[in-house]
């Protein structure tokens, strides 16, 4: 069978840009979490998010795609050219046709399309961009990268919440499977503009806690909802035989095992967050016994964050693994968020450590959970789980290991 | 032994009619049914026709919860995949939930809902900082697409693989062959599939009246879409869903089953060449067509009919006929081409699905529906584009293709199964 492994990373994280930096922030436990500053949230009951800061798309991107792009498309382009550095991909060291793009969208570019709704509606349908067409649907990304970069290869887009930022990477393995020998991949989401938040505000999940430090706790007993936030990463994925054609290539971890599955409406069912992780496992062939640590989706909402532990528990037994959640430092970032975690799940590998879990204080005991808290956990680190769940029943399962 | 992708059952939501059967009447008669647009004042847009659907959720069944709480483009889902579970005559209930995957295409989601809620919530475009007070419950649910393959999985009771497929106009063929390649790799044994979209509200409007792609022959909206026809200019709007079952075929097999025809090769490819724009060259259209056709044991000459783009734009009309030469040579100017949007519209993430659908109704009633509106050919299109009428012939093997803004180029090689039953 195919394989495929991790050669670029690229990272557009609430506390860090690129993936040294994110590293270097996230084992420390710096959280990003703060008052909302790209609108004004007075008007809000949420008012605290993790923006990604220091982002100036001019420095990174052309000025002519200013003006057709949302953050969440410049975000994801900037993160595109860091990753295919950081694989010392060069123009044309691949067949455009041999590279696919296969990216995850929760929300498309909002940012953008409400500033189009409101000159439609506000002054007259001639003031509406004439990149309206492309710059707010979910396809972009991938059309964009495809362009910037000249791959001329599969293209795909696939939204299934949170749990899409893993899909995407599953898909862009399956690409690998059928001939492609790279695939740019994963998710960067960005929706912090007031029509978004209203929205999110909607989704019932949110935490109407405002303090950064108390108002994400997945597991723990105070738990009362998540926090919004942006970014996300973009990787390169490609066949080992692909990464050997660039000697020096850097390999961070393989990708070996995928599964998604879908909660029934009928609550008799019991969720499929437990089955999809089997199903990863088996996938890669590997028994739980040999996973180090459990990247959890952690939802931060109590009966959401027990199906999550059960699961965890059914597989793991007791206090059976590792689990962490660096997204408490970030706030959930959806289909941005599922892609980060298998970066971060990687990069675990990479530098054999465990990225804590921050401002859980009391964890369930009930859950019978072996979280990371505070303070990294180093030590090898062979192989890893990702957990993601996305609103509305889904849920996606990856496994990650030590590229042998 | 590899594993084969089957369609077993269709559901449909068209303009001209609700369900398959109004759908083939429509397609096989070569009627049209573009119009003036309804659901809104569309007196200020440049473009103001569009395939309507005369879709009433209270006859189609959906309960007074489900009409307030889904966008439009979930009602259909829900009401096409009814019809194509009943189509299949797979007893849903009977099979293990966890082998049942969705993979459902939309291009703009519930745009028409975001946009009515913005409308509200800034008091038309007066205020930036829109209103929390006035936002609908699940106004979420609009916000992420993902909801209406939420919506479809409950419908048919899947646990399986559920995703949405989102590449803009290639969706419904992008999201029906990632279902495909679901069931050969073994995830699943069936998948409910294909696309939704109900985008007719004025935003989207306003989207192809900036860039100038929409018709406006709005005096004459039933003749406005006009492919491959040198009066032609430009696209007309529309709104639809195509629901498929598609099954393993053993499993199809071991039941049965009625069997339309296998999903016997599929592909994509980004153009890398413009958002909007096509090259004339059409080479990675041409690309995916021979991939598809490969990877369905198919020669350029067993094609026996094209199903096309046929959008109505001119640099469309040309890229595609490009594509279908370079990939079946000679070939192409023999076989049969006719596009479906000339008749329904342009449904964007839906259409894809709409167009599988029709195309496996011409394989059952040996007819190729026509290109309506086609009266005077472009001489720079030179293929056999079916004009106006309909034509009796039997077909193993076709071939379906898409276009969309983002560069997405696909195309679906579509055969017959022997031993088909029914």
């Amino acid at each position: 069978m195919t394989r495929a492994v991790v050669t670029g990373i690229g990272i557009a994280s609430p506390n860090g840009l690129g993936p040294t930096a994110y590293w270097r922030a996230t084992l420390h436990g710096e959280a990003a979490i703060k008052p909302i500053t790209r609108f004004d949230s007075a008007n809000y009951w949420a008012k605290i998010a993790g923006e990604v800061p220091g982002f100036e798309a001019g420095r990174h991107l052309q000025g002519r795609l200013l003006p057709q792009t949302d953050h969440m498309t410049r975000l994801t382009l900037v993160g595109t050219d860091w990753a295919l550095r950081g694989a010392g991909v060069q123009p044309n060291d691949i067949p455009d046709t041999d590279i696919a793009v296969i990216t995850a969208a929760t929300a498309g570019g909002y940012e953008f399309g409400q500033r189009e709704l409101q000159k439609l509606w506000h002054q007259g349908p001639e003031y509406v961009s004439a990149y309206q067409s492309f710059a707010w649907f979910y396809a972009v990304n991938t059309g964009q990268i495809s362009i910037r970069h000249g791959t001329r290869g599969p293209g795909a887009v696939v939204v299934s919440e949170q749990a899409g930022g893993i899909d995407s990477i599953g898909h862009a393995r399956r690409q690998l499977r059928k001939g492609v020998q790279l695939a740019l991949t994963g998710g960067m989401d960005s929706s912090l503009c007031p029509w978004a938040w209203v929205a999110h505000q909607a989704s019932g999940c949110l935490s109407r806690n405002n303090n950064p430090k108390r108002a994400y706790l997945p597991f723990d007993r105070d738990a009362s909802g998540y926090v919004a936030g942006e970014g996300g990463a973009i990787m390169v994925v490609e066949t080992p035989e692909s990464a050997a054609g660039r000697p020096g290539t850097r390999i961070y971890g393989e990708i070996v095992g995928y599964a998604a599955t879908f909660d029934s409406k009928m609550p008799s069912r019991e969720p499929g967050l437990k089955r999809a992780a089997e199903l990863a496992l088996r996938d890669a062939g590997m028994d739980a016994s040999e996973i180090d640590v459990v990247f959890a989706d952690a939802a931060g909402i109590p009966e959401l964050d027990k199906a999550e532990a059960e699961a965890i528990k059914g597989i793991f037994g007791p206090y059976g693994v590792p689990v962490t959640a660096p997204k408490t430092m970030t706030g959930r970032l959806f289909a941005g968020g599922g892609s980060l975690d298998v970066a971060s799940a990687i990069l675990s590998i990479y530098w054999s450590a465990i990225p804590p879990t921050v401002n859980v204080e009391n964890v369930v005991p009930e859950y019978e959970l072996d979280l990371v808290l505070n303070e990294a956990r180093h030590g090898k680190i062979k192989a890893a789980l990702v957990l993601g769940r996305g609103k509305g029943g889904y849920n996606s399962a990856m496994v990650v290991r030590e590229y042998r | 032994m590899s594993r084969r992708a089957v369609i077993t059952g269709v559901g449909v939501v068209a303009p001209g009619g609700i369900g398959t059967k109004a759908y083939w009447k429509l397609l096989s008669e070569g009627r049209t049914a573009t119009r003036n647009i309804t659901h809104f004042d569309a007196s200020p847009y440049r473009s103001r026709m569009a395939g309507e659907a005369d879709f009433d959720p209270v006859r189609e069944g959906l309960t007074p919860q489900e009409i307030r709480r889904l966008d439009r483009a979930a009602q259909f889902a829900v009401v096409a995949g009814r019809e194509a579970m009943s189509d299949s005559g797979i007893e849903f209930d009977q099979l293990d939930p966890g082998r049942i995957g969705v993979s459902l295409g939309t291009a703009v989601g519930c745009t028409t809902s975001l946009e009515r809620e913005f409308i509200v919530g800034s008091d038309r475009g007066k205020y930036w900082e829109v209103d929390q007070s006035y936002a609908v419950p699940h106004l979420y649910d609009y916000f992420t697409p993902s909801s209406m393959a939420t919506e479809l999985a409950w419908t048919v009771g899947a646990e399986g693989p559920v995703s949405v497929v989102s590449t803009g106009c290639t969706s419904g063929l992008d999201s029906v062959g990632y279902a495909a390649e679901l069931i050969m790799e073994g995830s699943a044994d069936v998948v409910v599939t294909g696309g939704t979209e109900a985008p007719l509200s004025p935003i989207t409007v306003v989207c192809f009246d900036v860039i100038r792609a929409s018709s406006t022959r709005n005096d004459d909206p039933t003749t406005a879409c006009r492919p491959f026809d040198k009066t032609r200019d430009g696209l007309v709007l529309g709104e639809g869903c195509a629901i498929i079952v598609l099954e393993e075929l053993e499993h199809a097999r071991a039941r049965g089953a009625h069997i339309y025809g296998e999903v016997a090769g599929f592909a994509s490819r980004c153009n890398a060449y413009h958002m909007t724009g096509l090259h004339p060259e059409g080479i990675e259209m041409s690309d995916a067509i021979n991939i598809a056709l490969k990877q369905a044991r198919a020669d350029a000459t067993d094609v026996g009919y094209i199903n096309a783009h046929g959008s109505g734009t001119k640099q469309n009309d040309l890229h595609e006929t490009a594509a279908f030469k370079r990939s079946l040579g000679a070939h192409a100017y023999k076989t049969p081409v006719s596009g479906f949007k000339s008749m329904i519209g342009h449904s964007l993430g839906a259409i894809g699905s709409l167009e599988i659908v029709g195309s496996l109704l011409a394989f059952e009633q040996d007819l190729i529906p026509p290109t309506a509106n086609l009266h005077e050919q472009d001489p720079e299109c030179d293929l056999d584009y079916t004009p106006l009428v309909a034509r009796e012939k039997k077909v193993d093997t076709l071939l379906t293709v898409g276009s969309g803004f983002g560069g997405f180029q696909s195309a679906m090689v579509l055969k017959k199964v022997e031993g088909a039953g029914r």
